[in-house]
């Protein structure tokens, strides 16, 4: 088996993330994620820089790669040209196709993630839709929410879409031609053999559930 | 140090023929945005602008929260771009921020890594018998917007001045994290200067506010607004540029990202409820308009077919100041009839008489 070092390398967005790191610590200062979370971009990036594989794992298995709110800020910043939002990109990605990201609580909610948009890009051509913000967990969309939603194509066809309809438009229902098309680049391209690596994690912790 | 030039900050911006790509997020919360933005393009300024209904969610979304590989987005966006093709355009004009960071990130890809395209072409190939060509130009709307803000003031009846006491109003700005902090040079000002929004405020006679967060994240955070339970991310940071601006009491908000209008309503809305505070002073929070709401109502648009009724910090008390008319009874008239009205928050006032 590879080790997680080649592994990362083989990720465009790890070289294009980390060339040199000098400390800084503008990332950090800057990062939207460090300012809410225990979360420190710098740290990942002398970490990462070690190249040890332990270190790697303990970060592949924990929960500090998962607080990244991938704005890109610290790329508009950094003075060494990096870009730690791209290296928590490779590091997320490896942590979900080796399956260590079922060691740590926000790993795991990649599931729920990749079950809720990622299949509504294949069902509807769409990461995210009116139907899908459903107010009761969607505190925050307010009561005019719940009300729109009650409108449905009532209210949004008077705002000139098309709301689930057939044909043109914003919110046209997409073909099946169309989705077929979405699903043949996903399987050409690895991202359903991507999703099932996410399954098998989430196989994994029933097992460990029920042992 | 090397001089600052201003070109360096300057976009070239095409004058038409573009092909049009959605936004997933605002066509849910503003659909009559982007109906706006194509009845004004097409029918006040006369431009070509063609949309395919083939054009899918470009994934962004999805890549962001970690869910879609690198060479599958690529191959997503390849596909957009070979419907560009094959409706003979070479200007692209994106309507969300987060495709738009995109879009620019796989040309960049694609520039520095050319058997990324070559493999790229492939996989399109194989999976869908497409070809495409790269874009000559690729424009957000807010670019066209900011480039046409001349004959766009010139056709509008209003102004962002306060019709009674004749004070230019006060605007703070958003700009889409994605839409400079990534590529620089793909945005009007880069991450530095950011000029889309506040030139185009200007120039229907605002007067910008630049507070000491402007450049802050609204706290989208992808995976994090989309999981429930990590949602206290993406309110916190809104909340950082809503202290940050209280101080210049603002008119307006405007933003060129949709999920950035979005969040920038509603989390006034539950930090109001949560916590008794709203950032106006009277209890109505700070209104929110994108680049083609504010472009649509200054051309005079009704603010209800535009879907301002939608927004949960309600636009009466900024038409008011402007001397938009609008009808209030129509508010919430539906095409089948007059629906009921939406139910009133607990602390943000959404009435006024
Ligand atoms: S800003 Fe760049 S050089 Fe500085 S700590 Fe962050 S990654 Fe390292
Ligand atoms: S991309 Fe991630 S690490 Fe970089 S500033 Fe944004 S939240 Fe912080």
């Amino acid at each position: 088996m590879a080790s997680l070092l080649s592994q990362l390398k083989d990720d465009i967005r790890f070289s294009e993330g980390l060339s040199a790191c000098m400390n800084c610590g503008i990332c950090t200062a800057v990062c939207p994620a460090a300012a809410y979370f225990d979360y420190d971009p710098r740290r990942i990036c002398q970490l990462v820089q070690t190249g040890e594989e332990q270190e790697l794992e303990k970060l592949l298995k924990g929960e500090e790669i998962w607080m990244c709110g991938q704005c890109l800020s610290c790329k508009a910043r950094c003075p060494r040209g990096n870009v730690p939002g791209y290296l928590i990109q490779s590091l997320r990605k490896l942590s979900q196709q080796s399956g260590l990201f079922i060691h740590s609580s926000e790993g795991r909610k990649q599931i729920r993630l990749k079950r809720r948009i990622g299949h509504s890009i294949l069902e509807t051509g769409y990461c995210v839709h009116p139907l899908m913000v459903e107010p009761e967990t969607h505190p925050e969309q307010g009561p005019v929410w719940i009300w729109a939603l009650e409108q449905g194509a009532d209210l949004y066809r008077r705002c000139g879409s098309n709301y689930y309809g057939e044909g043109e438009g914003g919110l046209r229902k997409m073909a099946p031609g169309v989705l077929n098309e979405l699903e043949a680049i996903f399987e050409e391209t690895g991202g359903l053999r991507f999703w099932e690596a996410i399954e098998r994690g989430a196989e994994e912790l029933k097992l460990n559930q029920e042992s | 140090m090397t001089p600052l030039l201003w070109k360096d900050y300057q976009k070239e911006v095409p004058d038409n023929h573009y092909f049009f790509v959605r936004s997933c997020i605002r066509q849910t919360f503003f659909p009559g945005a982007e109906a706006a933005l194509l009845d004004i393009l097409r029918n006040s300024l006369g431009l070509d602008i063609f949309e395919d209904r083939r054009h899918t969610t470009c994934t962004g979304i999805a890549y962001h929260c970690d869910l879609v590989p690198l060479e599958t987005i690529m191959t997503v966006i390849a596909r957009q771009l070979s419907l560009m093709t094959e409706a003979g355009y070479r200007h692209l004009l994106v309507s969300c921020v987060t495709s738009f960071g995109i879009y620019l990130e796989m040309l960049d890809m694609w520039q520095h890594h050319p058997e990324m395209l070559e493999q790229t072409r492939e996989a399109l190939w194989k999976s869908t018998r497409r070809t495409f060509e790269l874009p000559t130009a690729l424009v957000h709307t807010s670019d066209l917007i900011y480039h046409l803000r001349k004959p766009i003031a010139d056709r509008s009846p209003h102004r962002l001045v306060d019709k009674s006491t004749q004070r230019a109003l006060r605007v703070v700005d958003h700009v889409g994290c994605h839409y400079a902090k990534i590529f620089p040079a793909g945005g009007f000002g880069g991450a530095e200067f950011p000029s889309v929004l506040s030139g185009l405020a200007e120039t229907f006679g605002g007067e910008m506010v630049d507070y000491p967060e402007r450049r802050h994240c609204c706290g989208f955070g992808f995976r994090h607004y989309m999981l429930q339970e990590n949602r206290g991310y993406s309110v916190s940071n809104s909340r950082i540029k809503f202290e940050s601006m209280e101080a210049f009491a603002p008119d307006l908000i405007l933003t060129n990202c949709p999920g950035c209008n979005m969040f920038l309503d509603r989390w006034q809305y539950t930090l109001a409820e949560m916590s008794g505070k709203t950032y106006d002073g009277e209890g109505k929070g700070i209104p929110v308009l994108s680049h083609e709401e504010l472009a649509a109502l200054m051309l005079g648009r009704d603010p209800w077919t535009l879907g301002l009724q939608m927004h949960q910090v309600q636009l009466e008390p900024l038409l008011d100041k402007i001397g938009i008319a609008y009808q209030a009874r129509q508010k919430y008239s539906m095409v089948e009839g007059v629906a009921g009205v939406p139910r009133e928050p607990g602390v943000l006032k959404v009435s006024f008489e």
